[in-house]
């Protein structure tokens, strides 16, 4: 393996977590496309701000409210700049991905999607990206279309591409990267396609903005949605980019404290780009929490990033082939079109089953249908499969222990048979 | 604690009562939809007993192993006894403890089986 552009042995001492032992063994932790860790300063920063200015945000006249609101704010400027969006405005808060997705249902396909529409998604969502333009679907008339995956390639069918966008769909959502076959859909083109046939179009970017450069502008995407979690923040906090027009058109989807500019008995004006679409007390330490993370990664550079887990992930598909297991998604030889999630199966061997016997060596992973069922079961004709994932905290030695554990899954099923 | 003992590895790789039975008196489809197992239970009652049965489906070693050596156990047994039977009876005869992450795993057979019955029971007194 090359020198690594990062110095993964110093970054994972900031990870307190990866010193634990699971089940006596020193943690490997391979499951970052569900979450990933933490490190010390977005831990410290979320306890500082308990500790030393916790205070309602928008309302309070005194210091530590005004240090709250001002730390909260600053938070979305860093998120406005980490995608490239024009303007903090642009961003509003959700809880995860899957609500940012919503709230796109909720706001923007209740006033836009009519009877006998479509909308265009793939075979590769992940359920955030299905469910809620079926409910939108079911509710409207609307007809839900999927762009089929190359059974071979692993990659968006580019003739159906083609043929779904014939049809002129309102709205095109898909994943920027899938969480179970890891590949990189080239949002761009798509986007610049789906435009051209008067489509808007949504990026799935749960499992691209932790891993690898984004820009919104460049990539030209109506709405953007992604999950603090998964990107070294807390949980509860998730991102719903918009192009300001449309979000200025969009009616508010939840309404409450701090969404409005004022009300009276009858009627309510909404308050201002972002806030229009965050009603209720906000999820104060999450936003902070998140605007350290993104100073994190910010530091280590997101290119950097990208190409550390790149190289992990060829070491990775290099011994899996080596060991014999069944790899899903791209090609070992396209790994510019891969993040670091790797789905597989032991032959004979339930997943459900590597997971637990992976656990006892003290290396997570994640057995299932990964909250993509139509892909794991339509498409590649499995149950459940298994899946490991890394990030920026993850070294070679991680992948040895779980190849390592791999060969204990083996022995053990092979044993009975002998 | 290892909770993949020979027994259980032996009895998922060869399971005992795998199959259909046509001439079922109750059957029952349960699913585990975190991790997509399934199970039908196919049971055959006669004198208030289990004359016969059989499982069918697909799942992990700990669902499937439980299942083989669940419906074995119950060849003979009285309907009442078996709706008496919780998660104990399943850690006895499987001889681990599954853990709470595998628990849903080891009972899912014992499970559809109790609700085969409880149709079986509704069924009787129409």
């Amino acid at each position: 393996m090359s020198v690594m552009a990062l110095d993964v042995e110093k970054i994972r001492k900031d990870f307190p977590i990866l010193d634990i032992k699971m089940n006596g063994k020193p943690l490997v932790y391979l499951d970052s496309a569900a979450t990933s860790q933490k490190p010390k300063k977005v831990i410290a920063a979320i306890s500082k701000f308990y500790k030393r200015y916790n205070a309602n945000i928008h309302r309070g006249v005194y210091q530590i409210s005004v240090k709250a609101t001002e730390e909260y704010e600053k938070s979305k400027k860093k998120v406005a700049s980490f995608i490239n969006s024009e303007s903090f405005e642009e961003i509003v808060y959700t809880r995860n991905t899957t609500e940012s997705i919503n709230v796109v249902a909720l706001g923007w396909g209740e006033q836009n999607i009519r009877k006998g529409d479509h909308i265009l998604i793939s075979e590769m969502e992940h359920h955030s990206n299905i469910i809620p333009w079926q409910i939108l679907a079911k509710k409207k008339g609307a007809v839900l279309d999927y762009i089929k995956v190359d059974r071979k390639t692993a990659h968006l069918d580019e003739a159906s591409i083609e043929d779904q966008l014939a049809k002129s769909p309102k709205l095109v959502s898909i994943a920027q990267c899938s969480n179970v076959l890891g590949t990189i859909n080239d949002v761009k083109r798509i986007a610049g396609q789906a435009h051209k046939m008067g489509a808007l179009v949504l990026a799935d970017a749960a499992q691209s903005v932790p891993h690898m450069p984004v820009d919104v502008r460049d990539l030209d995407v109506d709405f953007f949605a992604f999950s603090g979690h998964k990107m070294l923040g807390p949980t509860g906090i998730g991102v719903l980019y918009a192009k300001r027009i449309l979000l200025e058109q969009m009616p508010p989807v939840f309404g409450g404290g701090d969404m409005i500019r004022s009300v009276d008995f009858l009627d309510f004006t909404p308050n201002e780009l972002p806030w229009k679409f965050e009603a209720g007390t906000s999820n104060i330490e999450g936003g902070i929490g998140l605007g350290v993370a993104i100073d994190y990664l910010k530091k280590y550079r997101m290119a950097d990033i990208r190409k550390h887990e790149t190289e992990i992930t060829k070491y990775a598909l290099e011994r899996l082939g080596n060991a014999n297991i069944n790899v899903f998604g791209p090609d070992i030889k396209d790994t510019d079109s891969r993040t670091g999630v790797i789905s597989f199966e032991v032959p004979g061997v339930h997943p459900h089953d590597v997971a637990a016997i992976l656990d006892s060596e003290g290396v997570a992973i994640r057995a299932g249908h990964h909250c993509a069922m139509p892909l794991v079961v339509n498409v590649l004709g499995k149950t459940a499969v298994s899946r490991m994932s890394f990030y920026l905290y993850n070294n070679q030695n991680d992948i040895d222990v779980a190849i390592g554990a791999l060969d204990k899954v083996r022995d053990k099923f092979r044993h009975s048979r002998g | 604690m290892d909770i993949y003992a020979e027994e259980i590895i032996s009895h998922y790789e060869h399971p005992h009562n795998k199959g259909r039975l046509d001439s079922s008196s109750a059957s029952f489809h349960e699913l585990n939809p975190l991790c997509g197992d399934e199970i039908t239970i196919y049971l055959k009652i006669e004198k208030g007993a289990v004359a016969d049965v059989k499982f069918d489906g697909e799942g992990c070693a700990i669902s499937i192993g439980s299942a083989s050596m669940l419906t074995d156990e119950l060849k003979g047994m009285k309907i009442s006894d078996i709706e008496k039977m919780g998660v104990k009876n399943v850690v006895e005869l499987l001889g681990i403890d599954p853990g709470p992450a595998r628990l849903k795993c080891a009972t899912l057979s014992l499970k559809a089986t109790q609700k085969a019955l409880q149709t079986y029971q509704k069924d009787a007194k129409k």
